[in-house]
């Protein structure tokens, strides 16, 4: 299948980035790794008149120690993200959930702001942000500007992205000391999840995200306020479903995912040692 | 628009569209045809070509995004004199194929995943072939060469 046709714009620095999208509207479309955006393209389901390329953008490729948190270009690789020591040893839900995306060729390509950007409520990613409480940073003509995760997400495939705006960088809590846990369910190895969780617990912090249950990633705040409350494994795990609006598709039904919801946290939780 | 891309140690410049996936350029103006076409949608693995020395899928990469790179095909991987390289040498020993559609993706994914993991086990091989699709369903004897050319079989 080929994508219909488009113009292509390769761009060097995020300037030269805000300046395409501010010349094309909403005409444009970032590319980073392309693994959501070329499949749309290829089924018709996005038609961008103007692709650009923002692979060769080395400064948004990092992880850094920032002192309470790590900040992680947009541009870094899933493959550079899921093997990161500093990822794995302050925020292992994210190198996990990483390294439960696609496959070995997918995460080669594959970026943490691109999975973000696309806003996809199947996306794994988007659930370890959630439990971690993660902060996005998005650049735009009026300069930064920093998100709550919580509010990036605002409808099926849509963000608080505006047209004319880039996600440039991902603060992540440094939490050591927290236990986690990442549970995904799908029918084969490299499927999206039907249903999936990223569970973080440490001494001051309780995060529940939760895979495709809803038009956008969701954190599950009824689970947190039951284990806030002391509630055990079984009993806030029966909350998961709280709030949830799960789709139904070929792969499960509400109801379905409503069940796989409660099992999944359940686990999650106990994983995490609660 | 004019696209420069090596391989398999070639430069090559052709004017294309830039609606031109990377797996097109490869078979359709490259000519090199070893590269196969399966699922279309990133999920087979038929076409993994090594973009860097790293592997991907290369129907879903559009030849302009690799403007400049490196790529190698399974045409690149043996010897001019024919010496098989030793992904391809284990493939063949261990009967590691059987319609052979699959066969260039899983040895192009293969070399990628050995050459990132020193030591590797059988869970790390049937793992990290997650992403190539056997619809013969050999991969026990897939699993076996990859292990003998890492040298890490029994």
């Amino acid at each position: 299948m080929i994508p219909a046709k488009f113009d292509f714009v390769q761009v060097d620095t995020v300037d030269a980035a805000l300046e395409a999208l501010k010349e094309h509207g909403d005409e444009a479309k970032l590319i980073a790794g392309g693994h959501s955006l070329l499949p749309l393209m290829k089924f018709r389901l996005a038609n961008p008149a103007v692709i650009v390329d923002i692979n060769r953008l080395d400064d948004l490729k990092y992880v850094r120690d920032s002192g309470d948190h790590l900040s992680i270009g947009a541009l870094t690789r899933h493959c550079d993200i899921e093997k990161n020591e500093m990822i794995s040893s302050n925020a292992g839900v994210l190198a996990k959930a990483t390294h439960n995306v696609g496959d070995p060729q997918v995460r080669h390509r594959g970026t943490i702001g691109g999975a973000i950007a696309h806003g996809d409520p199947a996306s794994d990613i988007p659930s370890a942000l959630l439990a971690l409480k993660a902060t996005l940073v998005v650049n735009g003509p009026e300069g930064e500007r920093e998100i709550n995760v919580d509010d990036f997400f605002t409808g099926f495939l849509e963000t608080d992205l505006s047209d004319d705006e880039m996600l440039t960088e991902i603060r992540v809590p440094k939490l050591p000391d927290a236990t986690w846990s990442f549970q995904k369910f799908n029918r084969r190895a490299q499927d999206w999840a039907i249903v999936g969780t990223s569970v973080v617990c440490g001494e001051n912090h309780i995060g529940v995200g939760l895979v495709n249950m809803h038009s956008v990633p969701f954190r599950s705040e009824a689970v947190e306020s039951a284990l806030l409350a002391g509630a055990s494994a079984e009993e806030a795990a029966e909350h998961a479903a709280e709030g949830t609006e799960a789709p139904t598709d070929l792969n499960a039904s509400r109801d379905y995912r409503e069940h796989l919801a409660r099992v999944l946290v359940r686990r999650g939780i106990q994983e995490a040692g609660r | 628009m004019e696209v420069s891309i090596e391989i398999n140690g070639v430069e090559q410049t052709h004017d294309v569209e830039p609606r031109m996936l990377l797996v097109q350029y490869i078979r359709e103006v490259a000519g090199l045809t070893g590269t196969n076409i399966g699922c279309d949608t990133s999920s087979c693995g038929a076409c993994t070509v090594l973009l860097n020395g790293e592997s991907i899928k290369s129907c879903t990469v559009l030849a302009a995004q690799v403007q400049g790179m490196n790529i190698q095909t399974i045409e690149g991987l043996a010897d001019e004199d024919g010496t098989l390289h030793p992904m391809q040498q284990a493939f063949h020993e261990c009967h590691a194929l059987q319609c052979g559609y699959c066969t260039p993706g899983m040895v192009m994914a293969s070399v990628s995943l050995v050459e990132k993991n020193t030591s590797i086990t059988e869970n790390d091989v049937r793992e990290g072939l997650e992403g190539n699709l056997c619809r013969c369903t050999g991969y026990h004897n897939i699993v076996k060469a990859v292990l003998q050319a890492s040298g890490t079989s029994s």
